[in-house]
C-alpha cells in the first residue's frame, strides 16, 4: 500500500510539473513576458525592476527555475488590476467556489445515484425512461443554457429566486459561506442545481449502466437465493459493486466541476474564483489567470490523487493486488 | 407420505421480440424427503429453469406462466414473492454452477454469510458468526475464523464452491437446488465434494435436485433421474433402472455418448443434429427429426406415460429391450 | 465504413448497407437525422434564404431596436418572426447566420482532431513501446483536465478569432481520437493478419493505414458523433463567456451572451431562441449518435 502511495503521488507531482512547464511555456515563450507579466500601464523604472526581480533578462532555464521557486513560495506574481498578490486574491475567492462545488458534488450524488439506480432496475418502466431522457439533455445540453432556463423560469418569470449574486454569508470555520443563511441559500440554490445537473446526467447514466450489469451477475441472484430482502440486495449487493465505479467518476467529475463553475459563476454572478477568471481574462489581468491556472491544475492533481486511494480501498481486487505489486 | 415436492404441469416462458420461448413447457415431478433427484438434459433444455423456477428466481423477460409447485403442501406459484422470500434460503437452498460468480466480491464472507442467517432469524451477530463458523467446517474447510475474515477472489474455485454449499446449510433446509455446482471444477475437487453433499443429504435427510448435463456425475448421486428435452421431461425413473434400460431414444443417445472407460477402441456413438431452438420447436415430438426410430406417427406428440413399475417415458416407439445388445454394433 | 461488418461475414447484405437499415429502424433516430440535415441545410444556404443579412448595417434600423417577435418594421413592412435585437437585426437572420459559424468551427475542427488523433494513436499502437508509453502518457495527462478549462486558458493566451477557436478545439479533442484509435488499433495488432501483412514486407504505412485503420472506424464514428455535439456546445460556451468568436462572425453562443444581458429586463428572445436553435442541433446529433453506437457496436449485437 505504501509502495503504491509513493508512486502514485510521484505520478502527481509529476503531472503539476508537466502544467507548471507548459504554463511556463505558455508565458514566457510564446508571448512577450514583459507585456504578458508587466502592466501595460507601468511607469519605466517599474517595468525595469519587475524584469530583474523576475529575471526576464536571463536565459530561459533560470527563468523557469526563478518561476518554479516563486511558485513554490506562493509568489505567482501581482495583479495588475487589484495590486494584491494574485494568489491572495484568488485564495479570497475559493471558498465561494468550494462551497459551490461540494453543494453542487451532493445534489448531484444525492439525487443522480438513487435515480440512476431505480432505472437500471426498472429500465423498461416510464420512470426510469423519463430518468434516462432527462439525463440525456442534462447531459447534451450546454451548462450555460441550462442556467440561463433556471434563471428565466425561477427568476423571471416565477420570481421565486434570486438570479445571481451570493446574498448574505456567514461565518463557518473561519470560511464566508451562504448555505447557513436564508438568504445566502436562495441565491446558492440555482446555480448550485446548474452545476449538479451536467454531473447528475452523468453518474445516472453510470449507475444505471452499471446497476443493469451488477444485476446480471450470478452473486445478486444467489443474494436473493439466500432469502435476503430486496432491499438489502439493492442496498448492500448492487450498490456496494455500483460504488466503484461511481466514486472514480465522481472523483474526477469534483475536478472539473471547479472548472465547470467558471461558466456556472459568471451566469448567476457567483463571486467565486471562475468568475475573476473571466473578469481577469477581460481585463488582461494575466497574473491573476497565471495564478488561477496553477491553483487550479493543483486541486485537480491532488482530487485525482485522493480518488485513487480512496478507490483503492473499495475495491478489495486492487487494495490487494496493489499491496502485493 | 405426502411428497415434499411437487411439480405439476410447470410452464415457465419468455416474452422475447422474436417470439415466445417456451423454455419449460408442462413439466411435472415430485420429491420425497431426503430424496436425491438428478435432472438431466442438454443446454437450453430448460432443466436450470426449472430449478429457478421453483425459487421464483427466473429473470425477466422470463415468468412462470402456468401450473403448480407445491412445496409440503403450499403452492408456491399461487404464493408469490412473499411465501417465497421465507422459504429461500431457509427451507430450500441453491448452489450455482459458477463459484467464481456466486459470492459478491467485494463482501467478505463473513458478511456474507450472517447476513443469511439473519435475514430469517433475529440472532445476535456473534451467534450468526458462530453458526458461520459451525457450516465452513461441516463443508470442511480449515481454520475457519481466518477464512470468515477473507474476501471471495483469496479463495480457489473449489474453496468457493465449499463455502458457498455452507452458506445453503446454515438453516438446515429441507431442499437443496444445486444447479451444475461441480462443473466449474476440477475433476478430483469435483469428486470431493460431490461425496461430501452425498454425504451431508444423507446426514441431515435433506432432499436434493441435482442439475446437470453429466450421466456420470449424476447416476452415482442420484436416487431418481429425470432427463429433459427442449423444455419437457421426457423419461423419468429409478436412477439405476434408467441408466441400464433407457426407453427414450434421445436417454439412449446421451449414455452412448458417454466414453466407456472399459472397452477401449469401442466405437462412441452420437447424436445426429443440434438440439432446436425454443422459438422453431418442430411440430409433433420435438426430438422426432434427430431421432433413429422417428416416423409419421411422431407428428403428434406423445404424453410422459408410464413404463414398468415407477416409469415413465415421453415416446411413440419406446426401447423395450434391454440395450446391451443394441450397444454392439 | 465496408469493413465494419468484419466480425458477422455471413451476410448477404454489404455491411454499410445493414448499417443504414437498422439505424433507421429507429424512429427517433429517424427524426434526429432529419433535423441535422435541416440544420445543416439551413446553415448551408443561410445568406440565400435568410430575409436580411444581419452584418450589412445598411439593412438594419434602429428603430426596430428590440422588437418582440412577430412584429413588422417600421420602415420595411417586414415581419420579424423572431423578434430583433438591440440594434435592430432580425433574429430569424442572424441565428441562420450563426448557426454557420457554429457548424463551420466544430466541423473543422472535428476533421482536424480526428485527422491528428488517429494518426497519433495508430502511431502509437502500431509502433508500441515507449512511444506507445510516451504518446498515451500525454493523452491521459491531458485528459485529466477538463476540456473547458484547457480551452479557456489557451484562447485567454492567444485571444480571440474563429481560427484559434477551432486551434482550441483540436488541442482539446484530438486526444479522445487518439486514445479510442489506439485502443482498437491494438486489438488488431495482436491478430493474425497483421503479423501476416508483416511478413509479406508490406510497408508499415501500408499495414498502418490500409489494415489497422479500417478496423479503428466504428468506435471512431460512435466518438465523433459524441464530440461533434461537445464541440458545438463547447464552442458556444467559449463564445458566451466572451473568449471565442469576435463579435463580427456571431455564432449561436454569441448570439445568446448578447442577449443575455436584456434577459432580465423582458426581452427573452433576444437569448432564447439562438439558445434553442443551438439546442435542438445538439440534440439531434445526440439521437443520430446514441442510434449509430448501438448499431456499430457488435458487443449489442445479437
Amino acid at each position: 500500500m505504501i509502495v503504491y502511495l509513493v508512486r502514485r503521488v510521484g505520478q502527481s507531482l509529476l503531472a503539476v510539473m508537466a502544467m507548471a512547464i507548459l504554463v511556463f511555456l505558455g508565458v514566457y515563450f510564446i508571448g512577450n513576458p514583459v507585456d504578458v507579466l508587466i502592466n501595460p500601464e507601468a511607469t519605466q523604472a517599474d517595468i525595469i525592476a519587475t524584469t530583474e526581480r523576475l529575471g526576464l533578462d536571463k536565459p530561459l532555464y533560470q527563468q523557469f527555475g526563478i518561476f518554479i521557486w516563486n511558485a513554490l513560495h506562493g509568489d505567482l506574481g501581482t495583479s495588475f488590476v487589484y495590486g494584491r498578490p494574485a494568489l491572495e486574491i484568488i485564495l479570497d475567492r475559493l471558498p465561494a467556489t468550494m462551497e459551490l462545488a461540494l453543494v453542487a458534488l451532493f445534489l448531484s450524488v444525492g439525487i443522480g445515484i438513487p435515480l440512476g439506480v431505480w432505472a437500471g432496475l426498472r429500465p423498461n418502466s416510464i420512470a426510469g425512461r423519463t430518468i434516462m431522457g432527462g439525463s440525456i439533455l442534462g447531459f447534451s445540453l450546454p451548462n450555460f443554457w441550462q442556467g440561463m432556463l433556471l434563471i428565466l423560469v425561477f427568476a423571471v418569470l416565477l420570481g421565486w429566486l434570486p438570479a445571481g449574486g451570493r446574498g448574505e454569508t456567514t461565518e463557518f470555520l473561519g470560511l464566508q459561506v451562504s448555505f447557513l443563511t436564508w438568504d445566502g441559500l436562495t441565491h446558492l440554490i440555482l446555480p448550485a442545481i446548474n452545476l449538479a445537473l451536467f454531473k447528475m446526467s452523468l453518474i445516472i447514466r453510470l449507475a444505471r449502466a452499471n446497476t443493469r450489469e451488477v444485476c446480471l451477475q450470478d452473486y445478486i441472484k444467489f443474494a436473493r437465493a439466500k432469502g435476503l430482502s430486496g432491499r438489502r440486495v439493492v442496498l448492500v449487493h448492487v450498490l456496494k459493486n455500483i460504488m466503484i465505479p461511481v466514486v472514480t467518476i465522481i472523483g474526477l467529475e469534483l475536478g472539473s466541476m471547479v472548472a465547470f463553475a467558471i461558466v456556472t459563476e459568471t451566469v448567476f454572478a457567483w463571486p467565486g474564483m471562475g468568475k475573476l477568471l473571466i473578469d481577469s481574462i477581460n481585463l488582461l489581468d494575466r497574473p491573476v489567470i497565471v495564478a488561477y491556472l496553477m491553483l487550479t491544475v493543483l486541486i485537480i492533481v491532488a482530487i485525482n490523487l485522493l480518488v485513487d486511494v480512496i478507490y483503492s480501498l473499495l475495491d478489495p481486487r486492487i487494495r490487494l493486488s496493489e499491496m502485493k505489486a | 407420505m405426502t411428497k415434499l415436492l411437487d411439480v405439476r404441469d410447470l410452464q415457465t416462458h419468455f416474452l422475447t421480440r422474436d417470439g415466445v420461448a417456451k423454455a419449460v413447457d408442462g413439466v411435472s415431478f415430485s420429491l420425497d424427503k431426503g430424496q436425491i433427484l438428478g435432472l438431466v438434459g442438454e443446454s437450453g433444455s430448460g432443466k436450470s429453469v426449472t430449478g429457478f423456477s421453483i425459487l421464483g428466481l427466473v429473470d425477466p423477460p422470463g415468468r412462470v406462466t402456468g401450473g403448480q409447485i407445491v412445496f409440503d403442501g403450499d403452492d408456491l406459484v399461487a404464493g408469490g414473492e412473499p411465501m417465497l422470500r421465507h422459504l429461500r434460503g431457509k427451507r430450500i437452498a441453491m448452489i450455482f454452477q459458477d463459484p467464481m460468480m456466486t459470492l459478491n466480491p467485494v463482501l467478505r464472507i463473513d458478511t456474507q454469510m450472517v447476513e443469511t442467517v439473519r435475514a430469517h432469524e433475529k440472532v445476535s451477530r456473534a451467534e450468526a458468526l458462530r453458526r458461520s463458523r459451525e457450516a465452513l467446517v461441516q463443508v470442511g474447510i480449515s481454520s475457519p475464523d481466518e477464512r470468515l475474515q477473507s474476501y471471495p477472489h483469496q479463495f480457489s474455485g473449489g474453496m468457493r464452491q465449499r463455502v458457498a454449499i455452507a452458506i445453503a446449510l446454515l438453516h438446515k433446509p429441507d431442499l437443496i437446488i444445486a444447479d451444475e455446482p461441480t462443473t466449474a471444477l476440477d475433476v478430483t475437487i469435483q469428486a470431493q465434494i460431490l461425496s461430501e453433499v452425498q454425504e451431508l443429504c444423507v446426514k441431515s435427510g435433506t432432499a436434493l435436485i441435482w442439475i446437470t448435463h453429466d450421466l456420470a456425475v449424476v447416476s452415482s448421486l442420484a436416487d431418481r433421474l429425470a432427463v429433459m428435452y427442449a423444455g419437457r421431461i421426457i423419461e423419468e425413473g429409478p436412477t439405476a433402472e434408467v441408466i441400464a434400460n433407457p426407453r427414450h431414444p434421445y436417454t439412449r443417445g446421451l449414455i452412448d455418448s458417454v466414453p466407456q472407460g472399459k472397452r477401449h477402441g469401442a466405437m462412441l456413438t452420437q447424436i445426429k443434429g443440434m438440439t432446436p431452438s425454443l422459438l422453431n420447436l418442430p411440430q409433433g415430438c420435438k426430438f422426432a427429426p434427430r431421432c433413429p426410430r422417428a416416423d409419421d406417427a411422431c407428428l403428434v406428440e406423445p404424453s410422459l406415460a408410464p413404463a414398468g413399475a415407477d416409469r415413465s417415458v415421453r415416446c411413440v416407439h419406446p426401447h423395450d429391450e434391454p440395450p446391451g445388445k443394441v450397444l454392439a454394433p | 465504413m465496408t469493413q465494419v461488418g468484419i466480425s458477422t461475414p455471413v451476410r448477404i447484405d454489404s455491411p454499410s448497407r445493414r448499417i443504414a437499415k437498422e439505424f433507421l429502424e429507429d424512429p427517433v433516430a429517424v427524426i434526429g437525422l432529419s433535423l441535422f440535415v435541416l440544420v445543416a441545410l439551413i446553415a448551408l444556404a443561410a445568406p440565400w434564404i435568410a430575409p436580411q443579412n444581419p452584418y450589412d448595417l445598411a439593412q438594419l434600423n434602429i428603430m426596430d431596436s428590440a422588437l418582440p417577435p412577430g412584429e413588422t418594421s417600421f420602415g420595411t413592412n417586414m415581419t420579424y418572426w423572431l423578434g430583433t435585437d438591440q440594434q435592430g437585426r432580425d433574429m430569424l437572420s442572424a441565428i441562420m447566420y450563426g448557426l454557420r459559424i457554429s457548424l463551420m468551427v466544430a466541423l473543422i475542427s472535428l476533421a482536424l482532431a480526428i485527422t491528428i488523433g488517429t494518426v497519433v494513436g495508430v502511431t502509437a499502437a502500431y509502433f508500441g513501446g515507449r512511444l506507445d508509453s510516451f504518446i498515451m502518457r500525454v493523452v491521459d495527462l491531458q485528459l485529466s483536465f477538463p476540456a473547458i478549462l484547457i480551452a479557456l486558458i489557451l484562447l485567454a493566451l492567444l485571444g480571440r478569432g474563429v481560427d484559434k477557436v477551432i486551434l482550441a478545439l483540436v488541442i482539446v479533442q484530438w486526444a479522445y481520437y487518439a486514445r479510442t484509435v489506439r485502443s482498437s488499433a491494438i486489438v488488431e495488432t495482436r491478430k493474425d493478419y497483421i503479423d501476416a501483412a508483416r511478413c509479406l514486407a508490406l510497408s508499415n504505412r501500408r499495414i498502418m493505414f490500409r489494415h489497422l485503420l479500417p478496423n479503428c472506424v466504428p468506435p471512431l464514428i460512435v466518438v465523433a458523433t459524441v464530440q461533434i455535439a461537445q464541440a458545438i456546445a463547447l464552442e458556444a460556451t467559449l463564445s458566451f463567456l466572451g473568449v471565442g468568436v469576435p463579435i463580427t462572425e456571431p455564432s449561436l453562443g454569441l448570439l445568446i451572451a448578447n442577449g443575455y444581458d436584456y434577459l432580465l429586463s423582458g426581452s427573452y428572445w433576444i437569448s432564447l431562441f439562438p439558445g434553442i436553435a443551438l439546442v435542438v442541433t445538439i440534440i439531434a446529433i445526440n439521437l443520430v449518435g446514441d442510434r449509430l453506437r448501438d448499431v456499430l457496436n457488435p458487443r449489442l449485437q445479437k
